[in-house]
């Protein structure tokens, strides 16, 4: 497809085999483009996840936009309203007033009040000096039976702190105050998905007789409320750690952060934390362990040489799924991602060696525009995630985002299976790739 | 008040009507934002981005950079990704933050063409206005910038349409079924903008004998060829079986006389009764207003909640700016011809006939949207 535009086919800068590449940044930062797999959740799908709750954005027409359409997308727009934010309002000193008046328009006419209200600033906000706190403070004293929760759309400082997503994470569970805990209750945090139940994750859990909560799984707002009493949170996404963190330290409450991981020493380090902070013995996991090798044998058995291309929308660590791939004897040829995270470090450095053609491959850069849809003939591919799917132009890929609420020895094996299915079965890519949050409703 | 909306949808903003309209003129527009305008506009905006690659980018701008007005990076990307890509021309837009910033996309633009010889031009988006605003300025900008020379007017009659994006008219055959109505009518089409069409059609706009507006984010540009080069222009969209017909009669007069008509706000919506409401881009909702009137007698009122001319509207239309508005407009009407997404505030004793608009409802009910073009409208009153 360049070739179209100037001429020549040349990736250089938007893709370099991995023996060469820099960590964590393997990239030239530059214009981005926007590729269209749309399939990871953004701050509107997360914050829905609060039970009986409402969304208000005061943003510009153009920030708006986005979410709202994502909400009516997901079917949801009865749980979304908007305020727009015109450059009168930085001049003439109505920015606060503005967002009080209309968010308290809009709760009196809706039909049946929040139990909370998402209320979003914008990049916008911050740089001319928004005073939230007092915004909120009103709000909180004119409607005392709602739960106001300050977030923030901001991805214009997304390099100076945590990212919009991270933030979204973190406030989730803003609402959340000091109180007594219940005794063997532990919090799954910050995830958008259910984790499988017969992860090891869970089984320990359950096998312990501790009650698992996490907001994937709550029905309305008082089980939402319950998971302030946990007596244990649980992280595994990077994401999600601050959410963890800032619970840990509002709450006082432990917080584990175990991170979904590919490499089985460390997933057992994982599960034997996790059985230490619940006071049961750590299972012996070799058998876990074992049967994970030996499905991933019969998925390569499967898949045999077709080269597997990973994307990090499919998972937090895609580098370290190339090398248990790689290790296991499959193809790995390419992982996209534009930076890699601090975690992933051993997993480079092995896979260095163990694959060192391997090609890392940028996402956003500005030659990716022309690089989708298979136009580098890419041939017969397994993808695992959406960026890989579209990229590669193939039909074959497993459709997860964020680990896919797979975790642990049984998450490694589940995931293997998901490969034999889409190694065997084809989909039909534009579609499925481009309904947004994976997992929501959609009316597309 | 003003600026809130508790269940309706907002229309595209002015970054997307900029990509919209430069799309496919093998340029490179690049927003100079975060994030979010790109994700925005390729997920709702513009049905084209799996299929049809285009050169639309985001500068990836940071707290740091904005605050320390780092516009040297901007230079310097845009610079490197146009050595690589070699777009026809460079747009350069913004969205909030470049506003409080007060980034100077015009001396930007200035300095980018110094540095890659290549035609550079800034505008003055904030992400704040309508799609109309944003496309406006780019093909006006377009045009200014490679519409330059007089040819010689083609032998049969021909038209330019002034207007068309995939924001207003989808892409399910709406564009085209108006340039073979245009044949039909006895026109040659010479440049369609900017759905397919190229540079250099716009390059030879100036050959054709008469304009056809087709969105109000049109009438700029034709505005321009009217001052540059004499040509008229006609504002409207064939839609219906008899409105087609006028629409073609005022071409004719137009090419032979040099004046310019509206047939789309010839009307009177002012007279007592209910009327059927028809919220929407105001040329577009005009048309079919006029349409519904000559093909089925029955009285209509536009309600435009978007920029619009005073001109583009008749006697009795209403300007809507919010969400009560809307709601309080519908109560008074006999029936409602709306996108899908007005839905929640029409009254249920208003009959609510659904009618996508992607500027409005983005992809949402894109495989309900209906093409109009000189055919019979489906709806019965």
């Amino acid at each position: 497809m360049l070739k179209r535009i100037n001429g020549e086919d040349d990736m250089t800068g938007a893709e370099i085999p991995i023996r060469d590449a820099d960590f964590p940044l393997p990239f030239v930062s530059g214009l981005e483009y926007n590729a269209p797999a749309r399939g990871p959740w953004n701050i509107v799908h997360t914050g829905m996840l609060v039970p009986e709750s409402h969304q208000v954005f005061a943003c510009a027409q153009g920030c708006l936009r986005g979410v709202i359409l994502t909400a009516a997308e997901m079917l949801e727009m009865g749980r979304m309203s908007w305020i727009s934010v015109d450059k009168n309002d930085f001049f003439d000193g109505s920015l606060e007033r503005n967002i009080v008046d209309g968010t308290a328009e809009i709760i009196r006419k809706l039909p049946k009040k929040p139990r909370a209200l998402l209320l979003f600033i914008s990049c916008v906000h911050l740089f001319a000096g928004c005073d939230f706190d007092a915004i909120l403070d009103e709000l909180r004293a004119m409607f005392p039976d709602i739960d106001f929760i300050d977030c923030y759309m901001n991805p214009t400082m997304r390099k100076s702190g945590l990212t919009p997503d991270q933030l979204m994470r973190r406030q989730l569970y803003a609402p959340f105050q000091p109180c007594p805990a219940d005794p063997k209750t532990v919090n799954l945090i910050g995830n958008d998905r259910p984790t499988d139940g017969s992860s090891e994750l869970v089984q320990l859990i359950r096998n312990a007789g501790w009650e698992l909560r996490d907001i994937t799984l709550c029905k309305d707002y008082e089980d939402y409320m319950h998971m302030a009493k946990s007596s244990l949170e649980i992280t595994y996404l990077p994401t999600a750690k601050a959410s963890g963190d800032a619970l840990e330290k509002r709450l006082g409450r432990k917080h584990l952060y175990l991170p979904l991981s590919y490499d089985f020493d460390e997933i057992g380090r994982n599960l034997n934390i996790m059985a230490d902070a619940l006071g049961t013995a750590a299972p012996d996991w070799s058998d876990a362990k074992q049967n994970a090798v030996r499905v991933l044998e019969q998925a390569k058995e499967v898949v045999g040489d077709t080269p597997v291309e990973i994307d990090y929308t499919a998972t937090p660590r895609p580098v370290g799924l190339a090398a248990l791939l790689a290790e296991h004897g499959f193809r790995v040829t390419r992982v996209y991602t534009d930076a890699m995270i601090e975690e992933e470090r051993p997993a480079f450095e092995r896979l260095r060696t163990l694959a060192p053609d391997l090609l890392l491959t940028a996402t956003v850069h500005a030659k990716m525009r022309f690089a989708g849809k298979g136009v580098h003939e890419h041939g017969d591919v397994l993808a695992i995630g959406q960026k890989a799917a579209y990229f590669s132009g193939t039909k074959h890929f497993v459709n997860i985002v964020s680990g896919g609420g797979m975790y642990g020895f049984d998450g490694v094996a589940r995931l293997a299976k998901r490969m034999v299915e889409a190694a065997t079965h084809e989909q039909d890519t534009e579609l499925v790739i481009q309904h947004k949050g994976l997992g929501c409703r959609s009316c597309l | 008040m003003k600026q809130i909306a508790r269940i309706i949808s907002i229309h595209a903003a002015d970054t997307s009507g900029v990509c919209s309209m430069l799309y496919e003129l093998g340029g490179m527009v690049v927003v100079h934002d975060a994030s979010g305008c790109n994700s925005t506009y390729s997920t709702h905006d513009e049905p084209r981005w799996y299929r049809q690659d285009s050169m639309i980018y985001i500068s990836a701008l940071t707290e740091a950079d904005a605050i320390l007005g780092n516009d040297e990076k901007l230079i310097a990307d845009v610079t490197a990704a146009a050595k690589d890509l070699s777009p026809n021309f460079i747009a350069l837009c913004g969205a909030p933050v470049p506003l409080l910033a007060g980034t100077d996309f015009p001396t930007i633009a200035a300095e980018i063409e110094a540095r890659t010889g290549i035609p550079a031009f800034g505008l003055h988006t904030s992400g704040m206005h309508s799609y109309l605003a944003g496309a406006s300025e780019a093909l006006e900008a377009v045009v200014e910038r490679f519409c330059t020379e007089q040819l010689p007017r083609t032998d049969a009659p021909s038209v330019n349409i002034i207007g068309a994006t995939p924001l207003d008219f989808s892409v399910n055959g709406t564009v085209e079924s108006m340039t073979e109505w245009l044949k039909k009518s006895g026109f040659e089409l010479v440049s369609c903008m900017a759905m397919g069409c190229t540079l250099d059609d716009i390059r030879r706009a100036s050959a054709a004998h008469v304009n056809l507006v087709v969105s109000s984010c049109g009438i700029a540009t034709a505005e321009l060829l009217r001052e540059r080069f004499g040509m008229p222009w006609v504002a409207g969209v064939p839609v219906g079986e008899k409105f087609p017909a006028v629409l073609a009669t005022a071409l004719k007069t137009a090419a032979e006389t040099g004046g310019c008509a509206l047939p789309c706000a010839a009307r009177d919506a002012s007279g007592p009764g209910k009327r059927l409401a028809i919220p929407g881009e105001s040329i577009f909702s005009g048309s079919l207003a006029r349409a519904i009137e000559l093909d089925l007698g029955i009285p209509c009122r536009v309600l435009c909640p978007l920029e619009a001319e005073d001109r583009l509207l008749a006697p009795g239309d209403l300007r809507i700016f919010d969400e009560d508005a809307a709601a309080a407009a519908f109560a008074e009407a006999s029936g409602v011809i709306a996108d899908p997404m007005y839905a929640p505030v029409c009254p249920s004793d208003v009959p609510f006939h659904r009618l996508p608009h992607e500027a409005f409802s983005g992809r949402c009910y894109r495989k309900e949207s209906l093409n109009l073009i000189d055919r019979p409208l489906p709806w019965r009153f």
